[in-house]
């Protein structure tokens, strides 16, 4: 019998309508996988077994019927920071201990109203905020491409990429502010979207960077790429930022001829000490695209390299005004002190790590009295350059922009490196934060893999609300 | 710019984290090397540019002025560690 966890959503798809299986079976054939790989792996940190069998009896319902809604029956992941009503929501940080939502992310009821069926909550870096997922309070997660190593699967949304290339769902909702998508697929060999700014919506995901964060699928391929965001993304009267425009059908891009089409390379995103695997990784991308009846054109986004600077000032300068609400007053951890300051003093010293704890002060001093412009007020300006960069591009013709996902493929956890530098960790989002900086749209997809045989990304980058470009040139690498 | 010990514990205070001697002297190192990696920024010509202010091209969306949802105080306090009667419970701020 065909192993039901290795069929993609559209493969899913087809069977449920063929009646080749139940999405009660599928469903079983998920909760089984998680039980059997998710000790060595710890991508889910809690699972819904009961309301996932429930999901799928609804769902079996619905296929019978004739009235299957576009992800009737398939089994997803959820990343801890999307609010599930009364289900474990922590967005991985002790500091939201016991947390269970009375309400529903939109993001998430999108998907339950398009009939998809919720294994559990993923495993992240705390507050999505690192490039590893060893900042989690409930530990690392393991990568699955390696059975020997125990290596990263990149962060934040490490859990929701180990878990779809472990074939412990079918896709996973993750969340992208400086990276957290596309890194960790890079480094999973799955596929990852970050979409435009303000095309879905943030109301009830836990904020980190309210001017960057993004919701997007991690899933197995870009046609199951395109399934998911159709369903994830919406208007939404409940966050101003989300935008008021009709959600295309992004899957009809996914195998459209990409003849005729200009692809910028831009110079800048050629490193120092890039390593030649990468550098090859890419002139392959490019070529493979130049085969498919691509033009490519050597373009120039001068400031490329000061979006990682300006990302640590405006990032967590975001980060310590929303993480302000966290206070043991309303939700969540609380520590008794000998008066309400000495509460909240303490209550945040035990509930939140050492990178978030990091964060938020580097976040305070740069708001701080006497600070603000010349930090945080020139960080928003660079921003504005950045984002101009792109505009030329874009102006002269291109169409979108390939880049490498990732300096390199999965490390070991515990890098002492990389525990001891923060900005040596930082560093892995060199290629994608440019992309959050300016609210443009990104997608990572497996392209190849290393000397040791682990895999690596490329990246494509679009124009504002440009996703069908994505998938339509994503299919072809 | 950089970050002496006195400045951390400043920072740490402002931001609520209590933060003990000793970690205070790690996090001096610590901050300043993310200070300085974010310092080449200086080195941008940002004359006559404007900071941005929203990454999207969009006007800001306003709803009617009516009440959506409400009435329902129990479930506002649920999540809380210390509640009484549908009110927060914090300790004592007023002498």
């Amino acid at each position: 019998m065909t192993d039901l966890t290795a069929l993609t959503i559209a493969d899913l798809r087809d069977g449920y309508a063929a009646k080749s299986f139940s999405a009660r079976e599928v469903t079983d054939a998920y909760l089984g996988a998680i039980e059997a790989k998710n000790e060595r792996l710890n991508a889910y940190i809690v699972t819904t077994a009961e309301q996932a069998r429930e999901m799928a009896g609804a769902s079996d319902k619905a296929i019978a019927a004739g009235t299957a809604r576009p992800l009737e029956g398939v089994p997803l992941g959820i990343k801890d920071l999307y609010a599930t009503k009364g289900v474990h929501t922590q967005a991985c940080s002790h500091i939201l201990d016991g947390f269970k939502p009375p309400y529903e992310s939109t993001v998430t009821q999108n998907l339950w109203d398009d009939g998809a069926v919720m294994l559990g909550k993923l495993n992240m870096d705390e507050f999505a905020m690192g490039s590893s997922n060893e900042t989690s309070y409930y530990g690392a997660v393991v990568n699955p491409v390696s059975e020997t190593e125990d290596l990263v699967p990149g962060g934040s949304s490490g859990g929701s990429a180990a878990a779809v290339a472990a074939n412990m769902c079918a896709a996973a909702t993750a969340s992208d502010t400086g990276g957290s998508i596309r890194q960790p697929a890079a480094l999973t060999g799955t596929v990852g979207i970050k979409p435009t700014y303000g095309r879905c919506s943030r109301w009830g995901m836990v904020a980190f960077a309210s001017s960057l964060d993004q919701a997007g699928p991690i899933t197995r391929t870009v046609r199951d790429a395109a399934i998911m965001l159709r369903s994830m993304a919406s208007s939404d009267a409940k966050d101003t930022t989300c935008v008021d425009m009709p959600v295309p059908d992004y899957e009809a891009a996914v195998g459209k001829s990409i003849k005729g089409m200009k692809i910028g390379i831009p110079r800048e995103y050629r490193m120092d000490g890039m390593s030649d695997e990468i550098d090859a990784l890419w002139k392959e991308g490019a070529e493979r695209l130049r085969d498919a009846g691509a033009e490519i054109v050597d373009i120039s986004l001068p400031h490329t390299k000061y979006a990682l600077p300006a990302y640590y000032i405006v990032a967590p300068a975001e980060a310590s005004s929303n993480l302000a609400r966290y206070d043991g007053v309303r939700y969540g951890l609380r520590v008794d002190g000998e008066n309400i300051t000495d509460m909240y003093e303490r209550t945040r010293a035990a509930g939140f790590g050492d990178e978030v704890q990091r964060r938020i002060m580097i976040g305070t001093y740069v708001l701080s009295a006497g600070f603000y412009d010349a930090y945080y007020t020139r960080a928003q300006k660079v921003r504005t350059l950045i984002k101009q960069d792109f505009e030329r591009a874009y102006a002269d013709g291109i169409d979108c922009i390939l880049t490498p996902a990732t300096p390199s493929a999965a490390f070991p956890i515990g890098d002492v490196s990389k525990q001891e530098d923060p900005v040596a960790m930082y560093l892995n989002d060199v290629f994608t934060v440019t992309v959050n900086m300016a609210g443009l749209p990104g997608i990572a997809v497996p392209a190849g893999v290393d000397a040791k045989g682990l895999p690596l990304g490329l990246q494509l980058i679009g124009k504002p609300f440009g996703e069908e470009d994505l998938f339509r040139v994503g299919a072809v690498l | 710019m950089s970050v002496d010990l006195a400045t951390v514990k400043r920072v740490a205070a402002l931001s609520r984290i209590r933060v003990s001697d000793e970690r205070a002297e790690e996090l001096v190192p610590e901050l300043n090397t993310i200070l300085g990696f974010v310092e080449q920024l200086q080195e941008v010509d940002v004359e006559g540019v404007e900071p941005m202010t929203s990454v999207v091209d969009m006007d800001m969306r306003k709803r009617a002025d009516v009440v959506t949802d409400g009435e329902m105080a129990e479930a506002v306090t649920a999540n809380a560690p210390g509640s009484d009667d549908n009110f927060f419970a914090v300790p004592k701020v007023v002498e």
